[in-house]
């Protein structure tokens, strides 16, 4: 039996186009990714604080470890969303929170606990509608979440505006839900959150294996395994999260703090556990650095800074991102280009020369230029610079060199073009 | 002696399903003896992958009963493997080809227990019976087609399971990896193990399996391939174009 064997991984290998990354096996950009991401943590730090007048006193640490481990819940439950391809399900079930916490506070006034549940119950009402339309009607689910999310939203204004008509004095709080008020995290706020956290995070540990499967292949994870449950864990899982994160986030934008940092998060790992661990780190950080920008001036909403933040980090992984990022791609293909110019003028040269009956007789420029353009006059410089070709006047010779490299290249290495 | 012969690897009785109260599989009877290759073949929408997916519970039935080796399914569950369509997962899902295969050793491992030693080294295992061992560490969006089934495939092998079910396994792959498979079919039954194929190319049926259902929402015929896989039967499924396009007059 014939066994395909990856090829040695090639350097300089200009007549191939190997794809990017196609050939090695480490070297994936999760290093890199965060790398990046603490020293922009730690120069946000520095330069809020030197530059922008961010007092870091004891309100704001709150404030920001709040938002940190808010975002990092979003990032690492987040990445289960988007691989699943549930975002819009995220943005759904966020929006459908709102009439709940109205409820809430219409019925026992404002006590945090109470507006979370309000919040989880209506969002999980919003998602079981989504279900039962999906499953009795011919209404495709994008509409069916579409629908749900505009009702919920709608109903939980409504409400807003009764609650601010009765009881003008206290409802100035919710209205923070819309768009999200990290300053609203106190020290008793973070610490639910953080005992909160850890236990998600801890389930999330604990069934790794089984999530990553349920994940990847649903189909065939329900041969192996028990699934519904998985799948009721999961689902409380994301609402969980987001009922929690509407506080820094708002209904409408807390669908963001999910999705980005597993965005950005996929474009420097190839592995599940770095693209979750990296997903929290950029969902911690963009939750906390949007927290300090909108606690320290003038009331700017939390939300849309967060979004903001998250998007930037997902802008720069996809640009730049090894592998995956754009910029990279382009960088990539540019080096492949011009390696096969180079092996192409070389070979032009040797050709020519040898129709001529002697390797090391002369070939026009303008020849070289008229097939391979800019990059051909390129090739030639570095050849001349590599001592493998000689210029006299608008022609030019190949040296010894020269003409062993193009040997060498059409016999055995074709790599071996750049010595 | 009833007692004395060996349970069917697979016993399906007066199944139906159906998708909007359209029959996709339609009262359906099937016997499949241990250490058979079997190959279910039909036109699209014949039921052939649901029939699959009905057996092992994956989408609901609306009526018959299953039983693997005699009994229901939720007990030998182990013992059976699956190797679903490759066009059904996202193959840029971040992992690769080595945890792919290790996840055919969740069953067994059971809940939150991870594989340690001895399953990476089942998993490479199978990896070499597929000819991917060097692919171990790649990430699965790096394989070509042929390479995800063929990885899909080392999956199942680590299941060690009696009954393999395998959806379009040859379905766009390239000469190697369909050579690959085919060895392993024959591997299989060598050992005694029963596999069941949702196959779609005729000319193949008689080469790579032993025996053969004809389906099209009914059962149309089942057993032998010299026996089943007859032109009356052949016709009955597919109707007589088919056998035209095929040189069979």
């Amino acid at each position: 039996m014939q066994r395909e064997l990856p090829s040695p991984a090639p350097v300089n290998l200009p007549t191939q186009s190997s794809r990017p990354g196609a050939g090695e096996r480490r070297g994936s950009g999760f290093w890199r990714g965060l790398a990046l991401l603490l020293l922009i943590a730690t120069a946000f730090i520095f330069v809020t604080g030197q530059f922008f007048d961010v007092r870091y006193d004891y309100t704001l640490v709150i404030v920001a470890l709040g938002g940190a481990i808010l975002g990092l819940l979003s990032g690492v439950i987040g990445s289960f969303a988007v691989l699943r391809q549930q975002s819009l399900m995220g943005d759904a079930l966020s929006h459908a929170a709102l009439p709940g916490i109205a409820i809430a506070f219409m019925l026992v006034g404002r006590q945090m606990g109470a507006l979370l549940i309000g919040a989880a119950i209506s969002s999980w009402l919003g998602a079981q509608f989504i279900r039962a339309v999906i499953s009795t009607t011919r209404i495709k689910q994008d509409a069916a979440m579409g629908i749900t999310l505009a009702a919920w939203f709608a109903m939980g204004l409504a409400l807003l505006t009764v609650i601010q008509g009765q009881q003008d004095a206290s409802q100035a709080g919710l209205a923070h839900f819309i768009f999200g008020q990290a300053a609203s995290i106190r020290l008793d706020t973070l610490l639910t959150i953080a005992g909160a956290g850890s236990v998600i995070l801890l389930i999330t540990a604990i069934f790794w294996k089984e999530l990553k499967l349920l994940t990847f292949d649903p189909i065939f994870a329900a041969t192996v395994m028990r699934t519904q449950p998985l799948e009721t864990l999961i689902s409380t899982l994301i609402v969980a999260v987001i009922v929690m994160g509407l506080q820094v986030a708002g209904v409408i934008l807390m669908v963001g703090l999910l999705i980005a940092p597993a965005v950005a998060a996929r474009q420097w790992s190839r592995r599940l556990d770095q693209m979750v661990v990296l997903a929290g780190l950029f969902g911690a950080f963009a939750g906390s650095s949007g927290a300090i920008i909108s606690a320290t001036d003038s009331g700017l909403p939390t939300g849309p800074l967060i979004i903001i933040m998250a998007s930037l980090i997902v802008a720069i992984s996809i640009l730049f991102a090894p592998e995956r990022g754009i910029v990279t791609a382009l960088w990539k293909e540019r080096h492949e280009r011009i390696m096969l110019a180079r092996r192409n003028v070389l070979l032009g040269l040797y050709r020519h020369a040898q129709s001529h009956g002697n390797v090391y007789a002369t070939t026009p420029e303008e020849l070289i230029i008229g097939l391979y353009d800019g990059e051909g006059k390129q090739a030639l410089q570095w050849l001349a610079q590599h001592d493998q070709a000689v210029q006299t006047g608008q022609r030019w010779q190949l040296t010894g060199a020269g003409v062993a490299a193009a040997e060498h290249s059409l016999n055995e290495h074709p790599s071996s073009v750049t010595g | 002696m009833p007692n004395q012969t060996p349970p069917h690897a697979l016993d399906i009785e007066d199944l139906t399903v159906a998708y909007r109260s359209q029959p996709v599989v339609w009262d359906l009877d099937l016997h499949v003896p241990p250490g058979v290759l079997m190959a279910i073949v039909g036109p699209n929408g014949a039921g052939k992958s649901t029939l699959i997916k009905a057996a092992l519970g994956l989408v609901p039935r609306a009526a018959g009963s299953v039983q693997f080796f005699g009994k229901p399914y939720d007990e030998v569950r182990l013992r059976v493997g699956y190797v679903p369509q490759r066009g059904s997962v996202d193959w840029d899902f971040p992992t690769t080809v080595l945890d792919l295969t290790l996840m055919g050793l969740y069953g067994k491992l059971g809940w939150v227990r991870r594989p340690g030693r001895a399953e990476f080294d089942r998993a490479m295992h199978a990896l070499e019976q597929v000819g991917l061992q060097d692919f171990a560490h790649r990430q699965i969006g790096q394989l070509s087609g042929g390479q995800q089934q063929r990885s899909f495939i080392a999956r199942a092998l680590v299941q060690e399971a009696d009954l393999y079910f395998m959806d379009e396994p040859f379905a766009a792959v390239d000469a190697v990896t369909e050579a690959a498979i085919v060895n392993l079919l024959q591997e299989l039954r060598s050992l005694q193990r029963t596999v069941i194929v949702v196959h779609h190319d005729l000319d193949t049926v008689t080469d790579y399996f032993d025996h053969v259902t004809l389906l099209n929402v009914e059962l149309i015929a089942s057993g032998p391939t010299s026996e089943a896989f007859t032109e009356q039967n052949i016709r009955r499924t597919y109707g007589s174009r088919t056998l035209k396009a095929l040189g069979v007059s």
